[in-house]
């Protein structure tokens, strides 16, 4: 489908600049694209009468995520120099093209040419629009860089996979177009421009086209024709448009391998490289359960979610006591059956479901005597109070794997949203949260977490485990990695890319997180669809309790048979496929605005998280993060591994950590002692790269004061944005973890491994990497925005999940500054395309300042390493233009005050991702750009003094280096005034029946050379002993950093 | 309607019903105890049994099956140990003491009379003591002690699916709740010593919750009970002042509880602690 794409995107690309003229074209062309879209879409849209728009986003809901990816590639190819892009578009087309040259297959081709034709004819406009987006986004965020750089890394991986990145960019497109009617109208135009010229490549080619089997949750077979070559995406798509299912991103299919074994569908690979030679069935299945079904945000969604754990739950593989069957069951008559009604159900009526594994006669009547109780419930309020029960199982959303440990006892390692579960027999007997998991590897068949060390411990541990075999190691690393990511962070992280050297899994979760779902569905404004039960058949509610329309099922026949082209060769099972039919066609054609509405809003949802998910950023981290050992190349990982390692670890155990908790260690050991003091091998890379080192630290260290603050301000907006309750679950963990994190701190060696261990796990990324992955990361790096960078390099590069972890807060603040800053990049966009809408809000903005500023970071510390001119040229070229992009204020920070943006910007950037980690890979980057000079953008950087002075007396030696003691509480106090912020952190601590009581004050002066800093500190120390007369002074850190020189272009 | 949704962490505590059960004169001599130490004054062991039982019948208004002792069973009075009762299923235990073994034939009987769905452990290498499991309302501890083993806690897993049961090591104590126990909903009362805070640290890490801890110098009286009753709300008894002095002034901070100290000084020499003496039952329907 996506095929002839690929060229057009290129030509998008190019044309971003031009995208005044695409825009003017695009209106010319909208009413042709329009048209193009309505025949391809088939009837059923034209039928809905809706607008262009609404058709492009029904078609392309799969399109839609897609869109996001080729946007990244856009985003990178943007950054990386134009050759580079040329290369990597031409790649993704020549694949497109000899897929679409491919000989259609009579009918069912043309059917799919059809329904691939809307989607293909969006993909166009998506990445006309995208290009335009991109550009607009360049200049304006550099998170919306970092997006792209992501999707243009992901792209990279698929080579092949043009299709899908064509896709994405129509989906783009389309969220475009929904953003703004405007802009809808000239996405619109471009869209048939770009259908024009695909339509002429199609109609050469011809397309091979399988038929999938989909068992859905209602036990139904959903049937379609699927272009050989496409991806899963393409077919998950089908399925969910099939399913009128918009929060799709819990859900995912499952194919049966030749030992039985399920496996997810990538849907960023093309289906056929993954099922191989198995019959195209695949299983629709949810892939992650919400936390909290609750925040859902359709009672459909939750509906199949409830079909998943009634067929968890009968199956066996959630296990529930007789009560809980009993109460679970109860709700599930409820919501098929509806009130109790004696006359109606009779005793029988209970035996077509099966509640439980072990349906005994007793629960059965335990069932109907609760069902009776639950009268006046809708069907989804009673789907609601099963997901409420149900979720407070242990075993909810658990993913078991048999392993055995490394003694040979047969355990079961469970993957969930929190973390890593092992069990024997029903026993947990551990529990691995994602915080504490600085790696996940697999080699052959063994599996491998890298953990936090503890309070007691000096140094990680690995722990290994045995599975039956290499594959399901590698299905358990997936899952993990899919979970970590998708609960766990707020934007995926970038696949890895393979230039040159591909070492180990390519694979990382490209779909949305839970954290950009949950965004996304928030924006759903769709009426609530309308569903059918599969048992009772009766038309749902909604929780308003407003019934339902009865729809015309002829009406719904023609959609189905119109939009699914191939509906001829779709096998429907009697009433089920009728079914199926029914609701995809029910919100359409009942309300056809409505619906079309509805859909719109989706794209425009999925724009938004395409831009998040563009974020590039967490990609890199990924790639790094998870490391997949193959056989193959295990020695040369080795070989490639102890080269690069050493450099890694100087630079890693310079690296600060990003926790903000560490400015309390660092306290005890200097940022320079730290750095300097602890390996030898540091020496090295500081010789190498001295000037960076200086920055970071520099950076580091007002980071953290910053950083805590911000932190602070940022989690409490995360957490409230991120919502879920897992989050606040995590969040609180976190607190919990800080506090073990301080007395660490005291005890001054773990602190410093625990950096060691994040800078090793850089360092392994980037062996991992290679030179050539640097040098991509570097690109990506460049393009996207120092802090989310720095943590997404870091947790891609590093194995090391743990550092995903203590990212995971900054990742999570990050992502919330990102996504509002992609949303404000949307903006921008839709104002440079559509001569803006003016709603943008204030914030918006702010935003994009700051993303601003992120990126101007960035190109100082690349410029202070004297990065390739070439790329620092193009840098400045781009922030130039975002510049000009920006608000008329953000123009005066950046160019005016750039002291006060590196000041300023600096601690919110490390906030947002966590500072330390990111300023490394920073240097990291750095490094590579100049080793490889392939880095995309360099722009000079303001150069930096950093001084790290520490005076500390005798005793606090003695009791920092002792014991921890028993940490009996810990309290942290963040107050502000103009130039300083103070952080107070107060830990009582036991030790050895001694209570000690240990106020850190971190005070962060921040102003510019007419501020008195030694005045200022001198002010702080006094006020501190005045507030603390009874306590003593152990040891005051002073940690200047000024600026030396502006060798920015800016 | 029972199931999980009565079973969230703020239903901790609710209790309509309590099974304890008098001691035997062979209490003095014969129960067990970890080691040798001052003598059990009987009378004043019994009267403060009764006082103990009183506040939960006439303070409380809970409905007390209090069981005849029985002088072969010397430890009967520790009535937890046979039997874990999670809403409307209990779980007849096996003792990890042989010479416990028959105490839960009468435990089994009171239990039957309110109607509960009764699990017995039937698995000769099985051994539970009540003792062990620390329910927080969202999941099972199983404490690994002399008394407790990995069987045992297995059927109790199997027992009460809809939870976590995770296994904590007990090293140097009787009981896992020989040093710890719920003081509220999501609060973990938690003594000072090392090994104390040692299973309390295994517990965080097990645990996908994140609980309030209350530490308390004395490992003893980290053993408190937590009751949420209607009308009264929160309740903890806990051991008195004149006992533990500086562990009451813990306690006396939850200003949100109603604080009931309750004396246990004589029980203690046996190793039993509060929560030993009783065990609670929430009955909420006759379903």
């Amino acid at each position: 489908m996506t095929t002839e794409v690929g060229p057009e995107t290129e030509v998008k690309k190019e044309s971003e600049q031009l995208e005044a003229d695409a825009a003017k074209n695009k209106q010319d062309e909208a009413t042709e694209n329009q048209e193009n879209q309505k025949s391809e879409k088939t009837v059923s849209e034209e039928a809905q009468g809706s607008p262009s728009p609404a058709l492009g986003t029904q078609s392309s809901p799969s399109s839609q995520k897609k869109e996001k990816e080729p946007s990244e590639g856009k985003g990178i190819s943007r950054f990386i120099p134009p050759w580079l892009k040329k290369q990597k578009s031409y790649s993704l087309v020549e694949p497109k093209d000899e897929a679409k040259k491919k000989p259609v297959e009579e009918g069912e081709t043309v059917e799919e040419r059809e329904c691939q034709l809307p989607g293909e004819v969006v993909q166009p406009k998506g990445s006309v629009e995208e290009a335009t987006i991109e550009s607009e986004r360049e200049a304006k965020a550099e998170d919306k860089e970092e997006k792209h750089s992501v999707s243009s890394a992901e792209t990279q991986p698929a080579k092949e996979d043009n299709k899908e990145i064509e896709v994405e960019k129509v989906a783009d497109e389309q969220e475009e177009k929904q953003k703004a009617e405007e802009n809808r109208e000239t996405k619109e135009v471009q869209t048939a421009e770009i259908n024009m010229e695909k339509v002429p490549q199609k109609a050469p080619k011809k397309i091979k086209t399988v038929q999938c089997k989909v068992m859905l949750l209602d036990g139904t077979e959903f049937s379609c024709d699927i272009e050989k070559r496409a991806k899963g995406q393409v077919l998950f798509d089908k399925v969910c448009e099939q399913l009128n299912l918009l929060e799709k991103d819990y859900f995912g299919l499952l194919f049966q391998d030749n030992s039985d074994q399920k496996n997810w569908l990538d849907s960023s690979k093309e289906i056929k490289r993954q099922i191989r030679s198995l019959p195209w069935l695949f299983t629709f299945n949810v892939k992650f359960y919400p936390p909290d079904p609750s925040q859902l945000t359709e009672d459909i969604t939750r509906y199949f979610l409830c079909l998943q754990l009634r067929q968890d739950i009968a199956s066996g593989r959630l296990p529930c006591s007789f009560v809980t069957h009993a109460l679970l069951g109860s709700y599930t008559l409820q919501a098929e059956l509806g009130d109790y009604d004696p006359e109606e159900h009779n005793n029988d009526y209970i035996s077509e479901f099966q509640f439980a594994p072990n349906q005994t006669k007793e629960m059965e009547e335990k069932v109907v005597e609760l069902h009776k109780t639950h009268r006046g419930l809708t069907p989804a309020q009673a789907d609601s109070h099963f997901l409420e029960n149900a979720k407070r199982l242990s075993m909810y959303g658990v993913d078991l794997h048999h392993a055995k440990d490394s003694e040979g006892v047969d355990i079961m390692l469970g993957v969930c949203a929190n973390g890593l579960l092992i069990y024997k027999d029903r026993l947990r007997i551990n529990r691995f949260a994602w915080p504490k998991i600085l790696k996940i590897s697999y080699k052959r068949s063994n599996f491998y977490i890298k953990v936090r060390p503890t309070e007691q411990e000096q140094f990680e541990s690995t722990i290994g485990f045995k599975l039956p075999n290499h594959r399901a190691a590698k299905r358990l690393w997936k899952v993990c990695v899919e979970h970590h990511t998708f609960y766990r962070l707020i934007s995926p992280e970038q696949p890895p890319k393979a230039k040159f050297l591909t070492l180990g899994s390519k694979f990382r979760y490209s779909g949305r997180t839970q954290a950009q779902t949950r965004q996304a569905s928030n924006l759903i404004d769709r009426p609530a669809p309308y569903f059918e039960r599969t048992s009772s058949k009766r038309v749902s509610r909604s929780l308003d309790g407003a019934p339902v329309g009865i729809i015309d099922q002829s009406l719904l026949r023609d959609f189905s048979a119109a939009t699914v082209g191939p509906a001829g060769d779709m096998v429907f099972d009697g009433e089920a496929v009728g079914q199926t039919k029914l609701r995809d066609g029910e919100g359409r054609d009942e309300d056809g605005s409505p619906t079309k509405i509805s859909q719109l809003e989706l794209t425009q949802d999925e724009k938004n998280n395409s831009l998040r998910v563009d974020g590039g950023n967490i990609y890199v981290r990924h790639s790094n993060l998870m490391l997949e050992d193959l056989d193959k190349t295990q020695d040369d990982l080795l070989k490639h591994q102890a080269s690069i390692s050493e450099l890694k670890r100087n630079f890693m155990e310079s690296t600060p950590e990003p926790r903000p908790n560490e400015w309390e260690k660092r306290r005890i050991t200097p940022l320079s002692l730290q750095t300097q003091g602890k390996i030898g091998d540091h020496i090295f890379q500081r010789k190498r790269l001295p000037v960076k080192e200086n920055q970071w630290t520099a950076v580091t260290w007002i980071t953290k004061a910053k950083t805590e603050e911000t932190y602070k301000k940022l989690a409490s907006r995360a957490e409230g944005l991120c919502a879920g309750p897992s989050n606040a679950d995590k969040s609180s963990h976190e607190t919990l973890n800080v506090v073990e994190e301080k007395k660490q701190a005291e005890v001054g060696i773990e602190e410093t491994v625990v950096i060691e261990e994040l800078n090793r796990g850089k360092m392994q990324a980037v062996t991992d990497a290679g030179e050539t992955r640097k040098v991509e990361h570097l690109s990506k790096k460049d393009s996207s925005s120092l802090s989310s960078d720095s943590s997404s390099s870091s947790e891609s590069e590093d194995e090391v999940v743990g550092e995903y972890q203590p990212h995971y807060r900054v990742a999570k603040d990050t992502i919330r500054e990102e996504q509002e800053e992609n949303e404000d990049a949307k903006g921008k966009e839709e104002r440079a395309t559509k001569t803006i809408q003016s709603e943008e809000t204030v914030q918006e903005g702010s935003k994009i300042k700051v993303t601003v500023e992120h990126n101007q970071i960035t190109a100082k510390a690349l410029a202070q390493e004297n990065a390739v001119a070439i790329k620092v040229g193009e840098k400045n070229v781009m922030e130039e233009e975002k510049q000009d992009l920006r608000a008329e204020d953000e123009q005066l920070r950046i160019n005016g005050d750039v002291s006060h943006v590196d000041i300023d910007v600096v601690p919110e950037i490390i906030c947002c991702s966590e500072p330390p980690v990111v300023k490394t890979e920073m240097v990291t980057i750095s490094d590579a750009t100049q080793r490889t000079e392939i880095s995309t953008k360099e722009v000079p950087i303001v150069q930096t003094e950093t001084k790290t002075i520490t005076y500390e007396s005798p005793q606090f030696d003695g009791s920092a280096g002792g014991d921890a003691g028993v940490l009996l509480s810990a309290q942290t106090i963040t107050s502000e005034s103009v130039s300083t912020t103070t952080t107070t952190h107060i830990t009582k601590t036991v030790k050895g029946g001694v209570s000690e009581t240990r106020i850190e004050k971190r005070i962060v002066i921040t102003g510019d050379a007419d501020i008195d800093h030694d005045q200022a500190l001198a002010q702080a120390i006094k006020e501190a002993k005045e507030q603390h007369p009874d306590m003593s002074v152990t040891r005051v850190v002073v940690h200047k950093e000024t600026e030396l020189a502006e060798e920015g272009e800016e | 309607m029972a199931g999980l949704s009565s079973s969230g962490g703020s239903s901790l505590g609710r209790c309509s019903h309590a099974v304890v059960r008098a001691l035997p004169d062979s209490l003095c001599q014969h129960a067990l105890r970890i080691e040798k130490g001052k003598e059990v004054d009987f009378a004043r062991a019994e009267r403060e049994h009764q006082l103990y039982v009183g506040v939960l019948k006439n303070k409380l208004g809970l409905q007390v099956l209090e069981l005849p002792a029985d002088e072969s069973l010397p430890d009967c009075v520790f009535v937890e140990d046979v039997a874990v009762v999670c809403e409307e299923t209990a779980l007849i235990t096996r003792p990890g003491a042989p010479s416990r073994r028959k105490e839960v034939d009468a435990m089994k009987r009171a239990l039957e009379s309110l109607n509960l769905n009764i699990i017995e452990m039937t698995d000769e290498n099985a051994t539970l003591d009540g003792g062990d499991v620390l329910f927080t309302g969202r999941e099972f501890f199983v404490g690994l002690s002399k008394r407790t083993n990995q069987r045992g806690a297995e059927i109790l897993a199997d027992t009460f699916k809809d939870y976590a049961v995770s296994t904590v090591p007990v090293y140097d104590s009787l009981h896992l709740k020989s040093f710890c126990s719920m003081a509220g909903p999501n609060l973990i009362a938690i003594g000072s010593t090392e090994a104390a805070q040692k299973a309390l640290k295994t517990m965080q890490q097990m645990s996908d919750h994140r609980y309030d801890k209350l530490t308390v110098p004395d490992d003893a009286a980290a053993n408190c009970i937590y009751l949420n009753i209607p009308g009264k709300g929160h309740v903890l008894l806990h051991r008195a002042p004149e006992e533990y002095p500086e562990s009451a002034k813990v306690f006396e901070k939850l200003k949100d509880h109603m604080l009931i100290p309750i004396a246990n000084t004589e029980m203690e020499k046996v190793d039993g602690l509060l929560t030993c003496c009783s065990v609670l039952i929430n009955k909420t329907s006759e379903l």
